[in-house]
Order: C-alpha cells, then structure tokens, then sequence
C-alpha cells in the first residue's frame, strides 16, 4: 500500500497512455468538438421536424459524440474523418431515436453512458474537481471485484466521480456499478439516470447478481452516515453498515478493493442540519451550508475542491471456506481490515495534500 | 385433460395444439361462455367454475391433468372488474375443491403472473422465483394472483401427491394477446410517468403455448415441471425503447397526474388502468429466468425484443413509425455535406439499423 503507484493526472500523459486503447473516447470528442464537429452537427440535429415530442435524453450532444468504433477506423484523418463522425454521430441519433439499442437487466444503457452521460460528467471531473487517480493497476482487468469507498459530501457526488475514474483510467476498460440507496430510485429523473448509468439498489442480491457476471461493483457502505455527517466530522469513517458486503464478496470470491477519496468532504461543507424540513421531505437529512439554502440555487454550486481517489490494494477473499460467509466474527475482522485501511490511506493523502484547493 | 378459460384466445389455441400431442387422449374445454373460435375436436361444457357445478364436470370428465388458464387481467367482453375478480379467486377455489376431491388428478398447471412480485423502488432489480415482495399489490388483477397462488399453495399441501406447476408469465404480447399492456400499447398516444423509465419484459404467445405443454406432460429427462416457475423472454425493454419502436409519441405526466387519471379513467369505466399497472409502468419489473431455464428445461424461442416486435408487426405503424424517424435523419445526414463519399456509411448504417 505504502508503494502505490502513482499515475501522475496531466494530458501528455493520459493522451499517450490512453490513445492506444481509446482514441475517441477521452479527450478527442471534447477537443475536437470546439473546431469542427459542433457547428455542423448542430446546426443538423435543430431542423428535425416531429422529433421534439420523442423524448431524447440528449440529441444534441449525442450527435457530436462518436460512435466508438466508426472513430477508430477514421483515425481522425482531414475532411474525410469529419465526415465519419458526423455520419456516425447521426447513426448514433437514429439508433436512439428509434429505440434500436441493448440495456441489461438492470437498465444499464452502455451506449448513453459512454457516448453522453460521461461526457457530461468529465468536464466536473477534469476541469472542476481536477480528480487525481492512484493506484488503478489495483483493479484486476477481468473478473468480479468489490470496490468499497468512503462516502461523503452531502450529494453523492463522489460515487460518480469514482465511476468516471474507472472509466476513463482503466486500460481494460471496465465500467464501474455502483450500489445506491433506495431513495435514489424513489426519486422521479434520478432514479432514470440511475439505472441508465449501470447503478442498482444496495441489496445483496443485486450486488451478488452483478458479481457473478463478472462485474466491477462499487459500494458506499457508509450509507447516509457517511454523506450525511457534519463538517466538524469529516474523514472520519463511520460504522460500515452491518458489514453485508463482506459476506456478499466472500460468497462470490470476489476480491474487496479498499478506496479513498478526497476532496469529496470539502464540497459542502455542512454545518447544520434542518431535521424538521428533512423529516417532511422525507430525506435522511437536509443540509445547511454556509452558502445553501441562504444563496438559493447559487448556494447548490458545490465548493471546487481538488479531490484524489486512491484505490488501495486488493483484499483476496476466495481462500476462505464456504462456511465463512456466514461467520460473524470474521466478517466483523474482515469489516474493520477494509475500513482501517481506508482511513489509513485517508490520514496519508491528506497529509500529502497541500491545500483543499490546490 | 381438462382446460379452463377456453374462450380466450390464449386457451382456445392451447387446447387446439394439445389434441395435436400424442400423449393426450381426451381434452374437455370449460368456460362460461361460448368460444368464439373453434376448439379443434375437444369437447366443450359450458360451466362457470365459480359454481360447484365444476366438481361434477371434473369428475365426468375424470381429468388426470387440469390446465387452469382462467386467470386473467382483463375482462372478457363487458364483463366487470369485480366478475373478474370472482373468476379469478373464487373459481380457482372452487375448481382446487373439485381437483381436492378427484381420485384421478396428478398433474395441475396453473397460469399465474409475475405482477405477484408486486414493483417498488425498494425491490432487487431482478427476481428471482424466492424474492419476497417488498410491498404486496394491494388490488386488482396482481392481489388476485397472490391470492390464487396462496390457494394453490393450499392445495399442493393437501394433495403431495399431485404435481402442481404455477407458472408465473412476464406480460404476454403477441399478435393476438389480450393482456391489459397491449391495450396500453395500442393508445395512440402513451402516457408516461415523467421521470421513471420503467425496465419491461415480455413474452410471447407462442412461448406461453410451449412452456403450458412442457407443464402439462411428463417432465422430460432430467426436467422438473413441479413447482412455481418465471417465464420471460430474455433481455429488457425500456419503456421509452418501446415507444420508439413501436413508433407513438409519448406524453410524461407527474406521477400524481397519472393516478389520478387512472382512478378517473376507472370511475368511468373505460378501461381498467390499475394501480398495479400504474407502478408497473413506474417503477418496472424484471424477473430470473435461471428455474425455467435449468429445472424446468425450457427456453423460449422469442426474447423480449423479439416478442415486442413481433407485436409491433401485428398493430401496425403508430403517429411515429421508426422507419420514417430513420429517414429524416438520413435526410438530415445527405444534407449539409457535399460530395457522396460518406453514402457507403449510409448504407451500411440502414443495414445496421434492419438488422
């Protein structure tokens, strides 16, 4: 743990890294998109007679982002290449608009997610929140795995930013699932954007379901305790839930990957807590801020932190008996290793931190 | 054998493919009302299962299967939602009365839906035939499904030595399907709860006919055709996908909107828009298909994308047609960028979007 490696966040080296694998689906859309391709692919997708009543999640930007492997053959050559992506972006908003596209059993909508949804996403990431990655190679490229994190930042942010860090950092190209509370799928449009971004409810039988098949999930088990605990708290882990993760991990031999975040703390910084409000809305809690609710919607602007996510090495899980899962006491031990080394890992970045912001 | 519910569309084709078996000697067709197609040679009583007429019809007809397909979501003809009901659960209480009394009985295959799965946020993604429901429907045609699979439930524990096969079936869609989602699909405008987009599954008629002889007969080798069972095609539909595909706009309503239209609806007696069907449409409903696949030995010929579009194929194009929605972008994509050497991409993409 102590010999993380640490990839350093700058453009050379994600270009040269990551363009082997990837071309298109970094930078090259959102480089490109401000010479050539949004003009034209604009200025088409506005004409569109009788389209507008077909609910489209986001035709536009869906139009100038890339179907990924038309890109590739292009290689980004001259007029020619240009003419591709408009011709594939186009194909990409006529698979969307006649419903011609694959979701899983949990609603997980691979295409929308890579092409819009994490493109929406990543100017956060890289340009506000400035998220620094380390330890990546600690994901196993292929397999079930069980990402546990620490959670915080009153608005569950940081479960996004993870993803898109194991999206756009992994040279397998995994996707993350995240695990999230029920309340997310009570709310009306969350809940949509949920289930489209590969997340489903924290239960063991979906974590279980989706480990089985090989995926990557990610948990909070923190829960609202986490999110929601005052700023006088922050990097302080609380209790991990009942310690349900384990056993799930343990189950299916999945190996459990401790990871840390900061930054995520600083965003609202939330000094109070309106239980009365929060009990009428029916939220866990509902946050004062020094800015929010005092500023209205300007107050809901998060603080631009500088955040860095260290995923710590991987905790093996399938040398135990089949009898373990349901072992108290070892899933209690199991519990506390991971939560230790979270915090360890916690203490040690933001020793090595040099400001909230910079 | 004996059939009830014969007078649907669904049981007048079982019946017909089942005197086709070899195994089957006799089939004797029950429902209340006169079949409007032909039941291909079987011998239909006009009996209303919710009289104790059916023990005596039972017990001439001395049945060693009993297919119980009366079960439905939707009323035949002008039938109410409360004669519905009562077919529902008291028939099948009365017709397991009458199978409790016959010597002969050794095989029941009940229709049942996954609506008993109940839909709420708070649900797994993915039920499996052993997912307790986090909230029990509270009416309609989902609370007569749990009650019937209660008595049936009964029933298996006062008769082991009946085999008893509930099979739970996804929406059914086809050409010719009656369920209440196909009257949903075939507005021509489909309101939507704004901000859900619900995870939907189908199967397909021809796959219910299947999986009910697979039910009825002797479990093959290495089968197991006793117990409660999932039926679904594979894969998922959203809600919006389906709107796509089946080419009719979609209006998003407020959640509290779209219950109260319902209940107006009701009230007025236009079509039985239920609250089950309601928070079906909300919040979705996906179910493991594992049992049916590993003990039951069955795998459906359609998926879920493929009985949905075989169901587009019989309803015709809708106020939207995908093809037309293709063509204005093709139109939009020849536009703008002189010269035609990005007309080999077109083309390929038309093959790409018929495939």
């Amino acid at each position: 743990m102590t010999d993380a490696k640490v990839i350093p966040f700058d453009d050379d080296h994600r270009s040269r890294g990551g363009a082997a694998q990837r071309p298109s689906r970094r930078r090259g859309a959102g480089s490109r998109r401000q010479g050539t391709g949004q003009p034209a692919a604009v200025g088409e997708v506005q004409p569109l007679p009788g389209v507008a009543s077909v609910p489209e999640d986001d035709p536009v930007s869906g139009a100038d982002e890339q179907a990924q492997e038309q890109v590739e053959v292009s290689a980004g050559d001259g007029s020619g290449g240009l003419e591709r992506r408009v011709a594939s972006g186009l194909a990409f908003l006529r698979r969307r608009l006649t419903g011609e596209y694959d979701v899983d059993d949990f609603g997980y909508d691979e295409e929308l997610t890579d092409q819009v949804l994490m493109s929406l996403l990543r100017p956060m990431y890289e340009k506000y929140f400035r998220v620094e990655v380390k330890g990546i190679e600690n994901i196993p490229a292929e397999g079930g795995a069980l990402i546990v994190a620490n959670h915080s930042g009153t608005v569950p942010v940081d479960g996004l930013m993870m993803q898109v860090a194991v999206h756009d950092h992994h040279p397998a190209d995994r996707h993350l699932r995240l695990l999230a509370a029920d309340l997310v799928f009570m709310l009306p449009v969350v809940n949509e954007l949920a289930r489209k971004l590969g997340h489903t409810l924290a239960c063991a039988e979906d974590a279980e379901r989706l480990l089985a098949q090989g995926e990557l999930v990610g948990v909070m088990p923190e829960g609202f305790k986490g999110i929601g605990k005052p700023f006088s708290e922050r990097y302080k882990l609380q209790r991990f839930g009942r310690g349900g993760f384990v056993s799930t991990a343990l189950r299916q031999g999945a190996p459990i990957i401790p990871c840390s975040i900061v930054g995520a703390e600083e965003i609202y910084p939330m000094i109070g807590n309106a239980k009365t409000l929060a009990r009428v809305l029916g939220f866990p809690y509902f946050p004062l801020t020094p800015t929010f609710p005092w500023l209205g919607p300007l107050g809901a602007i998060p603080l631009p932190t500088k955040w860095t996510i260290q995923f710590g090495e991987p905790i093996a899980t399938d040398g135990y008996p089949v009898e373990a899962a349901d072992d108290p006491m070892l899933m209690f031990n199991l519990t506390d290793q991971v939560r230790e080394q979270i915090q360890h890992t916690l203490y040690k970045l933001l020793v090595q931190r040099r400001s909230v912001f910079f | 054998m004996l059939v009830t519910g014969v007078a649907r569309p669904l049981g007048g084709r079982f019946v017909r493919r089942i005197l086709r078996d070899p195994e089957v000697d006799r089939v004797v067709a029950v429902d209340a009302v006169p079949p409007g197609h032909h039941l291909g040679g079987a011998e239909f009583v006009q009996a209303d299962i919710r009289q104790p007429g059916i023990a005596r019809v039972l017990a001439e007809a001395g049945a060693d299967t009993v297919v119980h397909l009366d079960v439905t979501g939707t009323p035949l003809g002008s039938g109410s939602r409360a004669t519905l009901k009562e077919t529902n659960v008291i028939g099948t209480m009365q017709l397991l009365g009458a199978c409790q009394k016959s010597p002969n009985i050794r095989r029941l295959v009940v229709k049942s839906s996954t609506n008993v799965y109940g839909s709420a946020p708070r649900d797994p993604a993915v039920f499996t035939e052993t997912t307790p429901p986090k909230s029990l429907p509270s009416g309609g045609f989902a609370k007569d499904t749990v009650e019937v699979e209660g008595y049936v439930r009964g029933f298996a524990r006062r008769r082991p030595d009946v085999a008893v096969c509930v099979l739970r079936f996804a929406n059914i869609l086809g050409p010719a399907a009656d369920s209440p989602l196909a009257s949903y699909f075939s507005l021509p405008v489909l309101p939507t709860v704004f901000g859900y987009d619900p995870r939907l599954q189908f199967v397909h008629e021809d796959d219910v006919i299947e999986v009910l002889r697979i039910g009825s007969h002797e479990p093959r080798r290495s089968t197991l055709n006793s117990g409660t069972f999932n039926i679904a095609g594979d894969g998922v539909l959203l809600l919006s996908q389906c709107a796509r595909r089946l080419g009719r706009p979609t209006v998003p309503l407020l959640l509290p909107a779209v219950t109260w239209a319902g209940s107006l609806v009701r009230t007025l007696g236009m079509t039985d828009f239920s609250p089950e069907q309601i928070r079906l449409l909300t919040h979705g409903r996906v179910v493991s298909t594992d049992q049916m696949r590993e003990t039951l030995g069955f795998t459906p010929k359609y998926s879920t994308a493929e009985t949905f579009a075989d169901f587009v194929r019989s309803r015709g194009p809708g106020l939207l047609p995908p093809e037309t929605v293709a063509r204005a972008v093709d139109r939009i994509a020849a536009l703008p960028v002189p010269g035609g050497s990005h007309l080999p991409t077109q083309s390929a993409n038309r093959g790409a979007l018929q495939r």
